[in-house]
């Protein structure tokens, strides 16, 4: 077989499993699982771990969640074990703030990723200002890339750039992009912004996309990808950080990441930590099919149940009603607004 | 019957949907409206409403307060100047209703805690989302102890201004206190989410509140339907779509707004239940005012 010709790229791989795979365990992950799963990382190279609520900063709530610990507990059981490994946290302002960020820093963590809608950058100025004097390494995340047009994200990216941010994610977070989707994204925003400036790629893997639209964001420019080892993360699972490393090794794309160390911590720890097996099944296909923001999932399936509605059928609803990352309340509200709608009909 | 006359400070979307609102009162009448850009198009449409106007801002009016007989002022400018605008207006014996984040003066949610405000010359209107959701936190813990609430508003992309996107930190924490100080409940959050869809969505707000032992759906029921009319009274899009819903100790609700459509369009709900809470604060002053119960007094100037 002929050489890649991304043979020699250097990526940047982000681990998500203890904060996006927060999601698929209800955000009950203990402070012990926390420590295990950051010192097998710390050994098998991997150069960034995020380490907070599902929600990021300021998370704990009745709309996400609450977590086992406070996210204090968790960075003073994580920092310890850590030498090499940067740990980051998620900060969605609406929902974080930075008197949080500022706790965040004072507890040893080195990068944030500051996330907003597709669409809506101009609400993170300060927050990304916040990281970079504070000397964190600053990502602007633009969540549910696939709402905004190419040129349009690459628009937004170039605020994010110019309040601050030092790399620009491209964020699938339903789910819903193809891999010439990546390209077309990952390739407008290397060509707005500076050279300079990182490209990031997020991915779900809900149409079992996730290697190949990461594989794709790197040949147009990306230099960073969020994983998760066992896939370990909302919806179907982010990218499993251990099959990507080994396509990297494959084709000579350079992570420094120890693949076999990755796959024997995604047998040993995560696969029998799992309360669900996160997979392609018809709800998590349904978020990548109808673009639907991935942490969607267990509520829907728990409200389902509990309304006597298919989780498919409110997914594709909250699809159709086009609701964004954070509206995890609309969830209960659209399931009571069918049952009555359905009650209606069976009553007609 | 005489009206009130008061003076508009800001002529961005909040001061021109509010002045809409002031032009259909019984008993206030908008004299002016100060800007500080004169080629404004909120300057020149409250000209064609036949307004007075300035763009030079505060200092520009206050020559004409005593003349033009103003006893009332609508700050919709920003926190950070707000202060300055209020110790002037005060100091010519002008009664301020404020609707930036500043708090300054007492926070107000009309059909909560109007009547209790009297010995103050500011009164502050908190948030859109603390407008929309403290009414329902108050019907929940006036019938029963509320150890936390959580309110989650859902805003369309177009109906939120440059102000409040930079400054997404002061409007969580403003609205969060809110929750607990008026509201009544003991921990209080607030979320905000910011949604681009096309057509726009009408504003939502989900309020979350857990009570102290199990929740006395009847009680808490009635409670909330009467808090919802009284609300309904000055926005009439005030409206519960699903719950209350009860699970264990926690009760949820689902609300929309829907604004008038006076200046921004019907979805902007958000804009609309701050200028009309605006509006119904300055009214109940305004009829204190013409019933001789309350004396604004200047200071010397």
């Amino acid at each position: 077989m002929s050489k890649s010709d991304l043979h020699g790229r250097k990526v940047i791989c982000h681990d998500m499993c203890l904060r996006d795979g927060m999601h698929a365990k209800k955000e009950q992950i203990s402070v012990e699982q926390m420590r295990s799963f950051a010192e097998a990382m710390e050994r098998a190279g991997v150069p960034m771990i995020q380490v907070t609520h599902g929600a990021g900063l300021g998370g704990n709530s009745l709309q996400h969640g609450f977590a086992l610990h406070s996210n204090e507990e968790y960075w003073d059981a994580v920092a310890p074990v850590l030498s090499n490994t940067v740990m980051s946290v998620l900060l969605i302002p609406g929902l974080g703030t930075m008197d949080e960020l500022r706790v965040a820093h004072a507890h040893g963590v080195g990068s944030v990723h500051v996330a907003t809608h597709s669409t809506e950058a101009d609400t993170s100025p300060q927050h990304i200002a916040c990281g970079r004097e504070l000397g964190m390494d600053t990502s602007g995340f633009l969540m549910m890339a696939h709402l905004n047009t190419a040129s349009g994200l690459a628009e937004e990216a170039k605020k994010m750039e110019s309040y601050g941010a030092q790399t620009v994610y491209v964020t699938d977070s339903a789910g819903y992009m193809l891999p010439e989707d990546v390209t077309e994204y990952v390739g407008a925003l290397r060509d707005t912004l500076d050279d300079a400036t990182e490209i990031g790629f997020h991915g779900h893997n809900n149409l079992g996309m996730g290697i190949a639209n990461s594989i794709a964001a790197v040949r147009a420019g990306a230099s960073r990808i969020d994983c998760s080892v066992a896939g370990l993360g909302a919806g179907a699972g982010n990218t499993p950080l251990e099959a990507f490393v080994a396509v990297c090794d494959r084709m000579g794309i350079e992570t420094g990441c120890d693949m076999f160390a990755l796959m024997d911590m995604a047998e040993e720890l995560v696969f029998p930590m799992m309360d669900h097996i996160v997979r392609i099944d018809r709800s998590s296909l349904t978020l990548g099919y109808a673009g639907v923001y991935s942490t969607f999932l267990l509520h829907a399936n728990r409200l389902g149940e509990k309304y006597g509605i298919p989780p498919r059928d409110i997914l594709l609803e909250l699809g159709r009603k086009k609701m964004i990352g954070g509206q995890e309340d609309m969830i209960e509200d659209t399931a009571l607004s069918m049952l009555k709608e359905r009650g209606d009909q069976s009553a007609a | 019957m005489s009206k009130i006359k008061c003076v508009l400070i800001g002529s961005g979307n909040i001061g021109t949907d509010l002045l809409y609102k002031l032009k259909r009162s019984d008993v206030l009448d908008p004299v002016w409206m100060v800007g500080i850009d004169p080629d404004s198009e909120g300057l020149a449409r409250a000209r064609d409403m036949g307004l007075k106007t300035t763009a030079e801002g505060v200092d520009g009016v206050l020559p004409h307060l005593v003349a033009d007989g103003i006893q009332i002022a609508f700050d919709a400018t920003s926190a950070y100047v707000h202060k300055e605008n209020s110790d002037k207006m005060n100091a010519h014996g002008v009664f301020m209703v404020d609707l930036t984040p500043a708090a300054v003066g007492p926070l107000c949610v009309p059909p909560v805690n109007l009547d209790d405000l009297s010995e103050t010359m500011n009164v502050n209107m908190i948030s859109c989302a603390g407008q929309a959701t403290i009414p329902i936190v108050y019907g929940v813990s006036r019938v029963q102890g509320v150890e936390y609430a959580e309110i989650i508003a859902s805003l369309a992309s177009l109906s939120i201004g440059p102000g409040t996107r930079a400054n997404l930190d002061e409007f969580t924490y403003t609205t969060s206190s809110a929750v607990c100080e008026i509201g009544g409940a003991k921990k209080g959050k607030a979320l905000c989410i910011i949604n681009p869809a096309e057509p726009p969505m009408i504003m939502r707000n989900t309020i979350y509140c857990l009570t102290e032992g199990e929740p006395d759906q009847a009680k808490i029921t009635a409670s909330l339907m009467e808090m919802i009319e009284k609300v309904q009274q000055y926005v009439p899009g005030y409206r519960l779509v699903n719950g209350p819903v009860f699970e264990g100790n926690k009760v949820g609700v689902f609300m929309e707004v829907a604004g008038l459509g006076d200046y921004l369009p019907t979805y902007a709900g958000n804009l609309d239940i701050m200028t009309a809470a605006a509006a119904r604060t300055a009214e109940m002053y305004a009829e204190k005012i013409l019933s001789g119960e309350l004396t604004l007094v200047a200071e010397a100037v």
